[in-house]
């Protein structure tokens, strides 16, 4: 936690037409922390998320990344960055093999262009997606259409995918949507386990799941930020305790 | 009992024919090579051939950015009209040898691809299909006016190819067999470069985006330089088969670059089968046959097939390939 901040935001602002969906969020990030990010629907956590990992452009307010300015940078080169998300909504390539998901994915990293050479030159790309597909615990299921897949394994797989680019900083919004109890459980072991190697920034509603494995949370409410602390200071904040009425924190 | 019987059959059946399948997706290329060497002993007559040929080779390249990469082209005429003038005017005007004029056919058309393509990447979905047709208009009014070039609205004449000297031998092209095969000879090393960029990486790259764009995009890739990319391949195989066209018809007809050339070759994608390799093949020789056939009896032969089109576009989406692969890996 004492580490540089990976990642900082500073003033950070996304208005879309007259609405203001995020205004004057600045925060910082640390290496190897887990942050998480809360509030209740609509707070901005998903622009929030959208801005940080390239989706969408600021109106407002810089970021940067290992204390390089990627504000202005394109949305491909946030993978090169080392800057992967997993989507809400679950966001894969449906026709492909579950493998094939992994493997194009992964192989982003290393030809983009080349119209002449076989795939199988590129045998270390299969190797790499299917080490991905046993980490998330999909490895059984790789020669399985997309679409057979449980929901479950769907958001795992939806992890996989965005490990492929091997990123510094891991992106989650919502891996647990839609889950199960026992799914969202093995789905946070999972989370914490990546988190020994990389940066990991969590957006959850579901506040219960994420106060035990998170290191500081942050939570946003009407597009500004609300509170952040550690989860025993988020706990006992009065704000946050009033935006959650009738929830127990 | 009869039902059960019959289910049965038709399971043999699938079984009988889905190694069968498996064995000509595996080596697609000679598969399609052996019986394009048939073809013509089948055909009505050669010239008929020739043109399956050619509309097959521009349907294949039409397909790379419809079928591979997913996006609607609505001025595929352009880059196969600029292919026959690019070969076309060369040839008639300044009399080079077919040799210079097919590479020159070739490179007009990627060029145009490149300006086209630039333009036509950075808009989606029926945007993009307005952009291509818009552009390809501007081609085909060029072309139309430029009259002591390119011969405005006759056409281009005097494409003359008499004979082809290969390795010392004098091939006549006159002689339609003849004709055949060489024509057959360029399109099948231009389908073994179709094929292997279809294996390569960046054919992988082409369906992630046709499949999820904004994931692809978070994974890495630059979609719009990759849309680029695909653009101007498919305008190069498109280039090669106009350049074809002029040769074979030894004049270059103005409806080469007409936008009805361009729905011609998303019909005959479609009757294959849009995204197969065998497909756009099939829907040319559909499509040219049923002309063919269905002209000798009446005059009307768009609304024959044009009938036959919507009717098939309801029952087998997936076209006559898809269709039977589906079918066959079910």
């Amino acid at each position: 936690m004492s580490a540089a901040p990976i990642l900082e935001v500073e003033a950070l602002a996304k208005r879309f037409g007259g609405f203001t969906a995020l205004a004057d969020v600045t925060a910082r990030f640390f290496s190897g922390s887990l942050t998480s990010i809360i509030g209740p629907n609509g707070a901005g956590k998903s622009t929030f998320f959208n801005l940080i990992s390239g989706s969408l452009a600021p109106s407002d307010g810089r970021i940067r990344f290992q204390s390089r300015d990627i504000t202005a940078e394109p949305q491909h080169r946030f993978a090169h960055l080392g800057i992967a998300k997993s989507f809400q909504i679950t966001n894969l390539f449906p026709q492909l093999s579950v493998l094939e998901n992994v493997r194009v994915a992964a192989q982003a990293m290393k030809s983009r262009f080349d119209i002449w050479s076989k795939r199988e030159n590129y045998r270390d790309l299969v190797t790499r997606a299917e080490e991905l597909l046993a980490t998330v615990g999909l490895a059984a299921r790789r020669h399985d259409a997309v679409e057979n897949l449980a929901h479950g394994d769907q958001r795992s797989l939806e992890i996989a995918v965005a490990l492929a680019c091997d990123p510094r900083l891991l992106l989650l919004d919502e891996p647990t949507a839609g889950m199960s109890p026992e799914e969202a459980r093995a789905m946070m072991d999972l989370i914490l386990r990546l988190n020994q190697e990389r940066t990991v920034i969590l957006v959850e509603h579901r506040m219960k799941l994420v106060m035990g494995i998170s290191d500081r949370i942050l939570v946003l409410h009407h597009g500004r930020l609300l509170a952040e602390g550690a989860p025993d200071d988020i706990r006992s904040h009065e704000e946050v305790r009033r935006v959650y009425l009738g929830q127990s924190v | 009992m009869a039902a059960g019987a019959q289910a049965a059959g038709g399971t043999d059946w699938r079984l009988r024919a889905a190694p069968l399948i498996g064995i000509i997706a595996r080596h697609r290329v000679l598969a399609a090579v052996i019986f394009l060497a048939v073809f013509p002993w089948l055909a009505p007559y050669k010239a008929l051939a020739v043109n399956i040929l050619i509309f097959g080779l521009f349907a294949m390249g039409f397909n790379l950015i419809y079928g591979y990469a997913g996006m609607l082209s609505f001025g595929h005429a352009a880059l196969f009209g600029l292919g026959a003038y690019g070969c076309g005017v060369p040839i008639a005007k300044f009399g080079v040898p077919w040799f210079i004029g097919l590479p020159l056919g070739v490179v007009t058309a990627g060029l145009a691809s490149v300006v086209i393509g630039w333009f036509a990447t950075r808009s989606r979905g029926i945007y993009f299909a307005m952009v291509t047709l818009a552009l390809s208009q501007v081609v085909y009014y060029v072309v139309f006016q430029w009259v002591s070039l390119t011969g405005g609205e006759d056409g281009l004449r005097g494409v003359n190819v008499p004979a082809i000297d290969v390795f010392g031998a004098h091939l006549s092209i006159v002689d339609p067999t003849v004709k055949y095969y060489l024509i057959l000879a360029i399109v099948a090393a231009a389908m073994w470069v179709f094929s292997r960029i279809l294996a390569s990486p960046f054919g992988a790259v082409m369906e992630a985006i046709r499949e999820n764009e904004r994931r692809a995009a978070a994974c890495g890739y630059d979609v719009n330089r990759t849309r680029w990319l695909a653009f101007i391949l498919s305008g190069l195989f498109s280039g090669l088969a106009g350049a074809l066209y002029a040769i074979h018809l030894s004049i270059v007809p103005i409806e080469t670059l007409h936008y009805f050339t361009s729905a011609v070759v998303l019909m005959m994608t479609l009757l294959g089968g849009m995204g197969t390799f065998f497909g756009p093949f099939l829907g040319a020789l559909i499509y040219l046959l049923l002309q063919d056939v269905v002209t000798v009896v009446t005059v009307h032969w768009q609304l024959v097939v044009g009938t036959l089109f919507v009717l098939l576009i309801l029952f087998f989406p997936r076209g006559v390939w898809g269709s039977l692969t589906h079918w066959a890996s079910r």
